[in-house]
């Protein structure tokens, strides 16, 4: 039985109907199996949308939807501010396990200078990407997350994006102009996924709610190509966030991290 | 580039002999700052969050400091600061009797024999009265930016920058941009004439919205204001005055000197409920340099709204484009430049640079490149609230002192909202 099947359907378009397929993308997406098909979905409490592709099971590992685009500034306002969720200081206690919590205010301006407008969410921290990713599945009953670091390789190398650099799918060093770009700008992956390469790393789930080290996926707009791909991986370190002159350190938010972002997954097989 | 890498750099550069030597006094350097004359013994004021990043970073920022003494108003903030400093180990270590908890905490620290490198971080209205006390005592200071609030503050600051040059004393300033090495690199090419003559310059603070703490029924007015100082012009100086500073320096820094007048305007849009206080959430101002070069500057808290927290120096020949959050320091046209330097954390430089200059026995005093940065954007509020044009002169000679005299806690009255064309 396929399950995880979107129970809002009312929120749900399937991806056919929409003229949805980006540049590079020839025809119909690939489809998951039965009752997997790519989707759209709207960010709860806003008319902000969000589109998900399958990547097929393989073998043991099971199949998965992931975000097509990194999570823009678009979504993660949304859950910024969500005034029912408490916001969580940095020399608060933590609260329980179950309660998911949202940012503080940023200090100066969090697009550093690059804008928000289909930007991707940026320079936040690891926990700030895994809140997010808990707020969205208790707001839509979906069991989003982030993706574990074999889950986004599998994606990467499914969608081909081995070859993103060479075949002009990536924001890089050498092509990017020193900043940043809108999600989706470049032709999407096999899978109909953008940008898995490139443009803002991605964070990924280690396991470790550590706020340093953590993991994040694919190179950036500010790595040289050779470091970008499937396997890139960079590992956070306190230098992060090494301009915030707070003590203690922020959370949410990071001063020195322009090049990191993040995308959600959500398995097929509902836990 | 740090000390760290600049030695490992020569290092290698200069063959094994001369690498030798250096690597063998960067291993002696710590001893004997830790048992010599030249330790740094932190005295710190103000156990906020900027307090206790500060104290943090003057710690990593050279070998031999630690910590002896802090203070703060409050009971809580000066526990939650003994516990955060642990982390820094030995150096961090402050005991019972130096911990210390009211009003006249900054007196008690400034006052303890040990120290010898005094942290002011309280709320800016203090500022002029505990660099006053501090310079007094004969302390090297590093004080928070702004130093003052109004007119009255900014002349009892300058007073104390003599003092302190008559002395000796060392007085660094949170200006970081001037310790941050993009700023220092391209702002000494805009003073060649990089960019040709500055004709124009804009500065921008434009951010969100920043926290508030909810009121709680045992805070005195006082206690509630002091904890939300942000929002109090007798305290922050408005935002225009306590964060803006930032931008309105780096042109200070370019231009060689300050402002003659401010024509300026503003309001409260976004914070109007009575838990931001009385103070405004967005400010545009005009100010003139003596030679009528312009600077436009706006700041605004509002969040949802077009952000930008950058400078530009506009020349005959070319544009100085700078913007500390994505570390963009360059001049486009004229003598075309980009910083590409090892980065160093700007909030540790300015520790390291100050202590090195303690310790050459060349103590260098930003305070009166502060006060007139801070009194630049003090003219820019006046300015805005009355709806009035201000000259620096009629800035500094202000009489309208907002800072309250004698304070214990308890009632505390705040101010109206200022209104343009009503504030005499």
């Amino acid at each position: 039985m396929s399950v995880g099947r979107p129970a809002a359907a009312a929120a749900l378009v399937a991806l056919a109907e929409l003229a949805l397929c980006g540049p590079g993308t020839s025809g119909a997406l690939p489809e998951g199996p039965a009752g997997a098909a790519a989707y759209t979905a709207t960010v709860p409490g806003s008319s902000v949308t969000f589109e998900m592709a399958p990547v097929p099971a393989d073998g043991t590992a099971p199949g998965f939807w992931i975000g097509r685009r990194e999570v823009t500034w678009a979504e993660y306002d949304v859950f910024r501010a969500d005034a029912q969720v408490k916001v969580q200081r940095a020399d608060e206690p933590p609260p329980g396990a179950d309660a998911i919590t949202r940012p503080t205010p940023p200090y100066a301006d969090e697009a550093f200078g690059f804008g928000k407008q289909g930007m991707p969410a940026l320079s936040i921290t690891h926990h700030a990407a895994h809140e997010y990713a808990r707020w969205l599945a208790r707001r839509t009953g979906q069991a989003y997350r982030l993706p574990t670091e074999k889950e986004w390789e599998r994606a990467c190398q499914k969608g081909g994006d081995a070859r993103a650099v060479t075949e002009g799918r990536a924001w890089v060093r050498d092509n990017a102009a020193e900043k940043p770009h809108p999600v989706g700008a470049k032709p999407a992956n096999a899978l109909g996924v953008f940008d898995m390469v490139g443009n803002v790393a991605e964070w990924v789930d280690t396991g470790s709610s550590a706020l340093y080290p953590q993991v994040a996926k694919g190179g950036s707009w500010m790595d040289e190509a050779s470091a970008s791909g499937c396997a890139a991986r960079r590992v956070s370190d306190l230098s992060w966030n090494e301009r915030d002159p707070q003590d203690p350190q922020s959370i949410w938010w990071q001063t020195d991290a322009t090049f990191v972002g993040f995308r959600v997954v959500r398995s097929f097989e509902a836990k | 580039m740090s000390d760290e890498q600049r030695t490992r750099r020569d290092f290698m550069q200069s063959g094994a002999v001369a690498g030798g030597a250096l690597l063998a006094a960067s291993l002696r350097a710590p001893a004997v700052h830790a048992a010599g004359s030249d330790e740094i013994r932190i005295g710190l004021v103000g156990c906020g969050g900027r307090g206790r990043g500060a104290a943090a970073d003057a710690v990593k920022s050279s070998p031999g400091v630690r910590v002896v003494a802090i203070g703060d108003a409050f009971a809580d903030r000066v526990s939650e600061t003994r516990e955060r400093l642990k982390e820094l180990g030995a150096a961090g270590a402050v005991p019972d009797e130096r911990a210390f908890v009211g009003l006249d905490a900054y007196q008690k620290v400034i006052a303890t024999p040990d120290v010898n490198y005094v942290i002011l971080a309280t709320p800016p209205g203090f500022r002029p009265t505990h660099l006053e006390a501090a310079v007094a005592a004969g302390k090297n200071v590093f004080t928070e930016k702004p130093v003052a609030v109004d007119g009255p503050g900014i002349r009892s600051v300058l007073a104390t920058y003599e003092a302190a040059k008559a002395k000796g004393l060392g007085i660094g300033a949170g200006t970081q941009r001037r310790h941050e090495l993009g700023y220092v690199e391209a702002l000494k090419r805009v003073q060649d004439g990089g960019i040709g003559e500055i004709h124009a310059a804009r500065a921008y603070w434009n951010q969100g919205s920043l926290w508030n703490k909810p009121r709680q029924s045992s805070w005195s007015d006082l206690e509630w204001q002091m904890r939300n100082w942000l929002y109090f012009t007798w305290l922050s100086g408005d935002h225009i005055v306590e964060q803006h500073v930032h931008n309105l320096d780096v042109i200070n820094w370019a231009m060689g000197g300050h402002p003659v007048r401010a024509t300026g305007m503003g309001g409260r849009q976004s914070r109007i409920s009575p838990e931001y206080g009385h103070g405004w959430d967005h400010f545009a101002i005009d100010y003139e340099y003596a030679n009528g070069t312009h600077m436009m500057s706006m700041c605004r808290q509002i969040p949802d709204c077009a952000n930008r927290v950058a400078e530009t120096i506009v020349g005959t020949k070319g544009v100085c484009e700078l913007e500390s959050g994505a570390k963009r320091y360059e001049l486009v046209g004229g003598s075309a430049y980009k910083f590409t330097g090892d980065f160093t954390n700007p909030y540790v430089q300015e520790h390291t640079d100050l202590i090195a200059s303690i310790r050459a026995g060349k103590p260098y005093n930003e305070l009166k490149q502060v006060a007139e940065s801070t009194l630049t954007a003090i003219m820019g509020r006046v300015s805005a609230y009355t709806g009035k044009a201000l000259t620096w002169e009629e800035a500094l000679a202000s009489t309208e002192a907002i800072v309250p005299t004698a304070l214990a806690f308890g009632p505390m009255p705040m101010p109206p909202v200022a209104r343009p064309g009503q504030v005499t």
